[in-house]
Order: structure tokens, then sequence, then C-alpha cells
């Protein structure tokens, strides 16, 4: 394969891997202080719905995602609502999240199926994106993109170093500790569920207006799980997840290349086991490692908190 | 809402009263509509495949207004979810049910045993019962046509297709776009990208950007969204809209699209329950019969070739084009078809071989 070439497969995995890296590292900072919200495909569907009829009536793509990120929140506070302050089971409502995501989102694009939008503007630096090869590579996506990789770091930084991270953390591994010595765990997991809605509605702006710039019902065909998975499978830790979702997003490119390049004798069926298979397995042999037997699951994963008065 | 009860008078006096009810089904009950169920794989608003059959219902409710009440579910899996849907649907008191994709076949057949008042009809299957009808429609055709164009437009001569999964309908189409393409480029090459979905328009656009990568400058999609079309368009390549016009979504890049168009069809099968003149069939209908018809040809498409594809369709229609006329060989290039033979229907609803040409 040519040089151009590599880099237009690897254009495409970005792209590919970028709606899932927003909804897991959302999903992430909502683990990490205690609470397990099921509801990211749903999420991302509001983000995605959202953002596509804001950006079509506004001619704004920046406004549309904004609105995708709110729209994200507005259902991550319903979660919140319902599992934080009624202290209902998060299994059940983020289940149901998702659940009334489709139908609502469904509903509210009815009107934009099969209306055109303008793409998301690629970045263009005078010299730098003209580059041959690297241009491209580095230079040449949308803010979203960058976003994400930028959301990682910021990400990582919160969690490890920052004093609100070590909140959050305690707060997730034992909320009652945390809460006996003054900290208001209500209050701060309502925070993580709604940054986490917020990034679920990125990766559905990005799918709406960059992926695939169009509004279908359920175009997020079941990217909002496989953020979930790739979660637990990264053992919550935000570098790993960065890696998991390329890794899982160059796979599934990588094998539709491989069929188009004629399969190598290999069944089409298998090449789609690869990108789940692969991702399971790299994972897997990481946290095996030097942490051997830690999976580091929050303490206080998916209990909800009842604050003793 | 008078024959019902003229039929209900009539019926009244018969010997066999029970017996003969309970075969002409639930709307002899008089003043009910006939309630009438549909079960789509995808959601309506895909722009695509349940797009169509969806038109095809609200078809029925236009032109029968209340003597009919219409219902649909959508997003249902191909499987067990699927047979648990359709038995909801006969047994809330639907007498007629189109249940709208291949893999809905066998949960149809073994819910049509449970409920031998109801009427069923399959889309794209092949297996039928006493109260279940199999209908089908020969997109291969629109296929031919979109062959002949595709022949004349690409400089690559390297054609990208993306496949759902290989079931003869989607081989089918595939054989017979190739077919015609090398009528006018027999060198032509079409690569198959399978991404073991129906929808998922962010993966079809992925294989779609694949292909393109690899040289092909048409593209072609037998999945249901229009993302493949899109990107086509938006890297400056061609390709055919499926299922619906998807002109607004590639207004310089679609050629042409295959339409379906149920509507004739679920109209006049709607008719026969009410006629209670309804039996078990299995059709496969095609441009003749108006249930594939062709969008407007693009500006990309050339005078003289879209003269060509009307001739094209002109000869299906009227019978002197059969899309698989041999010599026809296969990849290891053999041949399949003698010269001049045609394939019957039977052996074409059975194909699992590619024709010469075919990367898959």
């Amino acid at each position: 394969m040519s040089a151009e070439a590599s880099v237009l497969v690897l254009l495409t995995i970005i792209s590919a891997a970028t709606p899932l890296l927003f909804a897991a590292l959302g999903e992430l900072v909502v683990e990490k202080s205690g609470v397990l919200n099921l509801g990211v495909e749903g999420m991302m569907l509001a983000g995605a719905v959202t953002g596509f009829a804001v950006a079509v009536t506004t001619g704004s793509g920046t406004l549309g995602v904004i609105a995708g990120a709110l729209a994200g929140s507005a259902m991550a506070l319903i979660f919140g609502l319902l599992t934080l302050t009624l202290a209902a089971n998060q299994v059940a409502t983020g289940l149901a999240l998702t659940i009334f995501g489709i139908g609502l989102s469904a509903l509210l694009g009815a009107g934009f199926v099969g209306v055109p939008v303008t793409p998301l503007p690629k970045l263009d630096l005078p010299g730098l994106s003209d580059l041959p090869l690297v241009g491209p590579l580095f230079f040449g996506h949308d803010a979203l993109v960058y976003l994400s990789i930028l959301a990682t770091l910021g990400v990582a930084w919160f969690l490890r170093r920052s004093r609100g991270g070590m909140i959050l953390r305690a707060v997730g591994e034992s909320d009652i500790a945390a809460h006996s010595i003054g900290y208001d765990v209500i209050a701060v997991r309502y925070r993580a569920v709604l940054f986490g809605g917020a990034m679920s509605g990125l990766g559905g702006a990005y799918l709406s207006l960059s992926y695939t710039p169009m509004w279908a019902e359920e175009m997020t065909a079941g990217r909002g799980w496989i953020a979930l998975a790739l979660v637990v499978f990264a053992s919550w830790r935000p570098w790993r997840l960065l890696l998991g979702a390329y890794l899982f997003g160059g796979v599934t490119i990588l094998q539709l290349y491989a069929q188009g390049a004629g399969g190598f004798g290999i069944p089409a069926q298998v090449m789609s086991m690869l990108p789940y298979l692969a991702t399971i397995l790299v994972l897997t042999v990481i946290a095996a490692g030097p942490w051997k037997g830690r999976l580091d699951a929050p303490a206080c994963l998916g209990k909800p908190f009842r604050p003793s008065t | 809402m008078n024959k019902p009860f003229t039929r209900r008078s009539f019926l009244a006096g018969s010997a066999a009263t029970a017996g003969t009810l309970s075969l002409v089904g639930p709307q002899a009950f008089a003043a009910e509509p006939l309630k009438v169920g549909f079960v789509y794989v995808g959601p309506i608003g895909d722009f695509g495949w349940t797009h169509g059959h969806d038109l095809g219902r609200k078809a029925i409710e236009k032109k029968f207004g209340d003597k009919v009440k219409t219902s649909y579910v959508e997003n249902v899996a191909e499987g067990p979810d699927a047979e648990r849907v359709i038995r909801q649907l006969a047994s809330s008191g639907h007498g007629l049910i189109f249940t709208t994709s291949f893999g809905f076949m066998n949960s149809t057949i073994k819910v049509a045993q449970q409920f031998p008042k109801v009427k069923f009809e399959h889309a794209t299957g092949y297996k039928t019962a006493a109260n279940v009808s199999a209908y089908n429609a020969k997109f291969h055709e629109g296929r031919t046509v979109c062959g002949n164009i595709a022949g004349h437009v690409t400089k690559s001569g390297i054609v990208g297709y993306i496949g759902s999964f290989p079931i003869p309908e989607v081989v089918m189409g595939i054989n017979a776009f190739t077919l015609a393409a090398q009528k006018i480029r027999p060198d032509i090459k079409v690569k198959v990208v399978w991404v073991n979905s129906w929808y998922d328009p962010g993966k079809e656009g992925d294989g779609a950007k694949a292909l393109i990568d690899q040289g092909a400058d048409i593209i072609c999609q037998h999945t249901d969204s229009p993302a493949p079309l899109q990107v086509a368009e938006s890297r400056g390549v061609h390709g055919f809209g499926q299922a619906s016009d998807m002109k607004s979504f590639a207004p310089k890049g679609q050629l042409t699209a295959i339409i379906d168009d149920w509507t004739n069809y679920y109209v006049q099968r709607t008719q026969d329950v009410l006629d209670g003149s309804w039996a078990s069939q299995s059709i496969w209908w095609g441009m003749k019969e108006g249930l594939v018809v062709m969008a407007p040809y693009g500006e990309a498409v050339p005078e003289n070739v879209a003269k060509e594809a009307d001739a094209i369709q002109k000869g299906i229609v009227d019978g002197s084009l059969h899309p698989f006329t041999g010599p026809i060989k296969n990849q290891a290039g053999e041949v399949k078809i003698a010269d001049g033979k045609t394939m019957s229907d039977e052996d074409l609803l059975k194909m699992d071989w590619y024709v010469q040409g075919v990367e898959a």
C-alpha cells in the first residue's frame, strides 16, 4: 500500500473511532463516580438529532455541536433525577433511557429524514494542511476530532492529577466514606452524569454532522453499546480507552479494505468479527500485565447512594 | 360497510356457518375494520427499504379509509424476536400481516400455523402455506439498468459494491449488475464489501470509502441507508440510490436509483382480503408490474446512455431482454448458462454463485 493510500485508510479510521471515543470517555467519568449509565446509545441519538436539526435550521455547525452536547446532557439529567435524586435502579433506568432516546430522536427527527446538511468544516491551516501526507493526517480534520483527543488528555489529567478528580474517584470507590468526610456525593455524581451526557451528545453530533452528515433513525447502530464495552475493556483508564477506540475503529475499517482487496480467502463473516475479537484480546492482554487480577471497577459502581441523615 | 353485513346474513343461512366463517376470516364479523399489520426490519425513517414499505402501508390507509386500520412495528430483529412480534400482531386481531424482510420467513410460517384464520404476506422469501403468500420484487432488473449505465460512466473500470448479506437476492443483484456492465466494459471489475448489516450508516459509508480508496469510481449498494451514495458524492464519484430516490444526498453523484413501489401490490392484497378472495400465492413482480421503478437519470448520464438505459427497461418490460441470458460463466470460468439460454426464476431465487468479474 502506498503512503498516500495508508493516509486515506488512517483518515477513515480516525473518523470511525471519534464517536466511540467521545461517548466512552464520558461514560468512563460517569462510572468513575460510581454511576452506571446504560443510556449512552439514547443520549448519542438525542445529540445526533438535535445537532443535526439545529445545524440545518440555523446553518451553523458550531451551534449544532453545542446543541448536541446540551441535548445529551438533558437526557442525562433525566437519568440523574431518577437514579440520583430518587435512587431508582441504574441498570433499568439506563436501559429505559436508551429506548426513550431511540423513540424521542425518531419523533424529533421525522421532519429531517432525507434533508442534506453542510458537513462540519475541516481545519484548514494554510501551509500545514497542504503538506503531503502529514497535512491531511494531522491538520485536515474537523474540530471535533481534535476535541476528542484533547478531551482524553483532559480527562486523564483530571482524574489523576486534580483535586476534583480525586474527590470524584473517592465518591466512586466509597460513597459512604466520601460522604462522612463532608463531600456531597450526589452533587459530584450529578456533575459526572451531566458531563457523560454532553460527551455522548458530542459523539452523536459527530455522527450526524461529520461522519455521515445526515439524520437517519437509529443511525448510531449500536455504537453506544460498544462505547460501554470499551470502558470495561479499557479497565477505566482514559489512555487505554483511546487505544481501544482506535483499535476497534482500525480493525473495523481495515477488514473493509481487506474485503475490497479480495479478502485473502477469509470469509466476510470472520472479518466482521475481527474488531470485537482484536479489541477484547488486546485490552485483556494489557489488563493482565503488571496490574494482573485488578480490573479496577469502581467499588460503588451501580449502587444507589442514600445518605443517612 | 355494507358488504360484510350482507355476507354475514348470507352465511347465517349456510349449513356450515362456523366452518365457513373461519375460512372467510375476522373481517366477516361486520363493523370491525380490517386490521392490517406490518413488521419492519428497520426504522420507517431509513429513507430506503422500510420507508418504501411504509409508503405502501399509507397507500392502503388512503385507499380504504375507515374500512381498514393499519399498524406497524419497526426495527424488528430477524430471529426469535420477530416471532414474538408477529404472534403479538396475529393475536391482537389483525386479519392481514405483512412481514417485510427475508429473515422473517421462518417466524412467519411458524406463527401462521398457529393462526390459520390470519392471512400472512412475507416479502422476499420462498416458503408459502395455505395462509402465507410470498411476494418478491425483481430488483435485479433494476441492477441490469444500473450495470449498463455504470459500464458507460466508469473510467477506472472498478465498481465498488456494498453488500449486506450474501443471500440469493443480493447475489443475484451483484451478478445482474456485473453482466450488464460487462456488455459495455468487458474488463470491468466489481469489488464487493460485506458490512453484515442491512442498516448501519457509518459502516456502509466506511465501506464506500474503502472501495473508492481502492480505485472504484462507481458505488453500488444493497444496504438501506443513503450513506454510501453520500460518500460517493463527497469523493466526486458516482453511485446509485437504493429503494428510494436519494438524489437529495447526491445531487451530482446519483446516476439513477432503483425504487421499490409496493403500493399496487399492498392495495390489491388488502382488497382481496376485504372481498374474501384472498388465496395463497407466490409472486415475483418486476418492472412490468411497476413494482421496480427507475428514478430519473442524473446529470452525469449522457443522453445516448439514457436512451440505451430506456431501451433496456423497455426490453425487460416486454420480455425481449432477460437479465440472465447465456453464455454466463462463474468465477472459475466454467460456463453455467449455455449460449442463448436464460436462467429460470427457480434457479435465480437460489443463486449462490458469482459470475466472472465479481470479486467477492
